[in-house]
């Protein structure tokens, strides 16, 4: 079991036949991704990698019964290409274009409410379920199959983490990249959710950054309801204020939004949050082994020997 | 985006928000012309990107033309240094001359994106001329908002909520509610990301008036609005910082001795932290992106270089879909060509990860190969030491 994404999962892919699109289509399918059409308006009726292309969502999904879609369209173009597949009730869309206005985001979700499709990010590096469907920009190979759910608003920093667990052994049930942006379709919090309640994933790693509280929501929400251990990483201690760090999202404004009271407010709520980044995975280790969990979170015991 | 108050002010002008009359001198002359033109008194005004200008002596109440002069002269040229300037200050280029304002009472209007709602939302306070921060600190209640649905935009009823809640005078409701109106879709044409008007004055003429305007826009969105780039003041840029996005880089300085090269602002954020955890100091956040390509990081290179006090670089990249190999070349082919006389530790991860290190090694570079981002960190911290 997994969240979100599953090998029955039937992607389209926005923005296929351009440059970012192509290449991340191929490592899709390379990784086992079943990806069923692809749209890019103009270019319909052609093939790409043996994939149907389309003019719209809304024709591709009748065809093909695509039922996610991920997102490579540049900025200018982004919000209209995410209200198209919610307008064509595609269940889940994924975003990874960065630098879309935040006020284009303030209307796709005005947009959104009361439809029934979920949009992960913008500006993510996607979602994976390991060795079962792969939908964005991360490189599959780091990934592992197993127990422990990744949620996080950086792309790197989860492969960071992820790579601590896998070289440990450490399968991963679904990680997930929110992306970096002030407004964005799924926060912690509804991963967090969907992770308390799949009964494959027993343990959370979170990571933060800088900017907004999302964080502090979010272990307030885990405090109160979270039944499986979660450890953080929030990044940015060392981030000047007013600045906005590379991310949308990832600036301190008057004061509020700094790491420091981040992982005051996570500490606080129940959360190991780790040192230092290097020690994400150590830090899991650490609460596993607390809770008698590390034995069934280990899923390739042959890697956890060597490290 | 930041822009100057005067800029801010010609803006909001063409959206019906009431401004003082003034317009901005970049010589004692113009200040003079201009405060001659508005009857002989003004309010000479430092133009420069940051806030707590009046505290720092930055504005100055000229009651005659030869005070005009006078404190015209002294501001030009002038560093000034204000809680937002750093104690380094910023030299003040421009002025804006505005006619005197008989002010009654200052209120604050602001207009955020709200992250938790997705929002758009409009503060009022009758609190106006201290930071909002401040009273959001120490008398929170005195802050009222309203949500925004962007849907429909602002709604009159909902500024006249505000302005009954701040007790703007009965009179003057009207005026108060067409200004936030027009602040509000002055907001939204132009992609604000804050916009401030702190204070807003009621006057002893009956009028509702911006007396300072903060407006900032998203980046993300200067694509569409090629007016606002004009605006751009290159004096107010780290020169670094904008040599910095021509390639795509993402750079910010700060007082360390540690160069920092980085791909992803998570993970580039996540590298300085971990540098000061082990007792060093960065000297600035670098992310050359997802894609960096040899080019990229040459340049990062020559930007992180430029800054003397950089005793040190460490480059942590983790190469997911981009190969560790074509990264090692093109940090080996970057530090030949700049002939990097500083120590390099270098952390690669990811697909070809054994061929990448290999490259480095068989440089004839010094470059330090490091195995996990908390062996760079130490690494490099005791080679700067």
């Amino acid at each position: 079991m997994s969240i979100l994404v599953n090998r029955d999962t039937k992607v389209v892919t926005q923005g296929i036949t351009g440059a970012t699109g192509l290449f991340h289509t191929k490592q899709a399918l390379e990784y086992g991704t079943k990806v069923v059409a692809g749209v890019t308006p103009g270019k319909g009726g052609t093939t790409v990698e043996g994939i149907p292309v389309f003019d719209t969502v809304a024709e591709a999904v009748k065809e093909t019964g695509a039922n996610a879609s991920v997102i490579y369209v540049p900025p200018a173009f982004a919000a209209d290409a995410i209200m198209e597949a919610v307008d064509a009730a595609v269940e889940l869309v994924i975003c990874i274009t960065e630098g879309i206005p935040v006020l284009d985001m303030v209307r796709v979700k005005r947009y959104m409410e009361g439809k029934k499709t979920r949009l992960i990010g913008p500006n993510c590096p996607g979602v994976i379920t390991p060795g079962e469907c792969k939908i964005g920009i991360m490189p599959g190979y780091i990934h592992l199959p197993g127990h422990v759910g990744v949620v996080s608003r950086s792309g790197t920093l989860t492969y960071e983490a992820v790579h601590q667990l896998s070289t440990r052994g450490i399968g991963q049930s679904t990680a997930v990249g929110i992306g970096g942006d002030p407004v964005n379709g799924t926060n912690f919090i509804d991963v967090l959710k969907m992770f308390n309640e799949d009964p494959d994933t027993y343990a959370v790693i979170m990571i933060g950054e800088i900017g907004g509280t999302a964080e502090e929501e979010a272990a307030e929400w885990i405090r109160r309801n979270m039944s499986k251990p979660v450890v953080g990483f929030v990044a940015g201690a060392t981030a000047p204020k007013g600045k906005r760090m590379g991310h949308a999202g990832a600036i301190i404004s008057g004061g509020k939004g700094t790491a420091a009271e981040k992982i005051a407010k996570m500490q606080e709520c129940g959360i190991r949050v780790a040192p230092t980044p290097a020690q994400m995975g150590e830090t899991l280790v650490e609460v596993l082994k607390e809770r008698g969990l590390l034995e069934k979170c280990i899923t390739a015991p042959e890697r956890a020997k060597l490290s | 985006m930041n822009i100057h108050e005067y800029q801010g002010k010609a803006i909001l002008k063409e959206y019906g928000v009431a401004v003082p009359r003034g317009r901005v001198a970049f010589s004692v002359e113009e200040a003079v012309q201009i405060a001659e033109e508005l009857g002989g008194r003004a309010v000479v005004k430092a133009q420069i990107h940051a806030g707590g200008r009046g505290k720092a002596g930055g504005v100055k109440v000229a009651k005659s033309l030869d005070e005009v002069r006078r404190y015209a002269g002294e501001l030009l040229g002038m560093t000034l240094v204000t809680h937002q300037t750093g104690p380094e200050g910023k030299v003040v280029k421009r002025l804006l001359i505005e006619e005197l304002t008989d002010i009654q009472k200052e209120y604050y209007i602001g207009l955020v994106v709200d992250r938790a709602s997705g929002r758009v939302v409009m503060m009022a306070s009758e609190e106006g001329g201290t930071e909002i921060e401040e009273v959001a600190a120490k008398t929170p209640e005195k802050i009222v908002r309203e949500t925004i649905d962007p849907a429909v935009g602002l709604q009159p009823f909902q500024a006249r909520k505000l302005a009954f809640a701040i007790h703007i005078p009965k009179p003057l409701v009207n005026q108060a509610v067409q200004f936030m109106m027009g602040l509000y879709q002055a907001f939204v044409d132009k992609d604000c990301s804050v916009a401030e008007i702190n204070p807003l004055v009621v006057t002893g003429d009956g009028k509702v008036l911006a007396l300072d305007a903060k407006l900032n826009f998203d980046s993300n969105a200067l694509f569409r609005h090629p007016e606002l780039l004009e605006l751009r003041d290159p004096d107010e840029e780290d020169p670094r910082e904008q040599q910095a996005a021509q390639f795509g880089l993402s750079y910010i300085a700060l007082d360390g001795n540690i160069g920092c090269m980085v791909n992803g602002a998570g993970l580039a954020m996540a590298t300085m932290d971990i540098i000061k955890y082990y007792g060093g100091e960065p000297a600035n956040f670098l992310d050359v992106g997802g894609g960096a390509s040899a080019e990229k990081v040459t340049e990062a290179f020559k930007i992180i270089l430029q800054d003397s006090k950089v005793k040190g670089i460490l480059v942590n990249i983790f190469g997911g879909i981009m190969k560790c190999d074509v990264i090692a070349t093109g940090v080996v082919e970057a530090a030949k060509q700049i002939g990097l006389d500083r120590p390099l530790v270098v952390r690669l991860e990811g697909t070809n990860v054994e061929l990448g290190k290999k490259i480095l090694e068989e440089s004839g570079l010094r470059i330090v190969p490091a195995d996990s981002m908390a062996d760079a960190a130490q690494k490099i911290v005791s080679l700067v030491k």
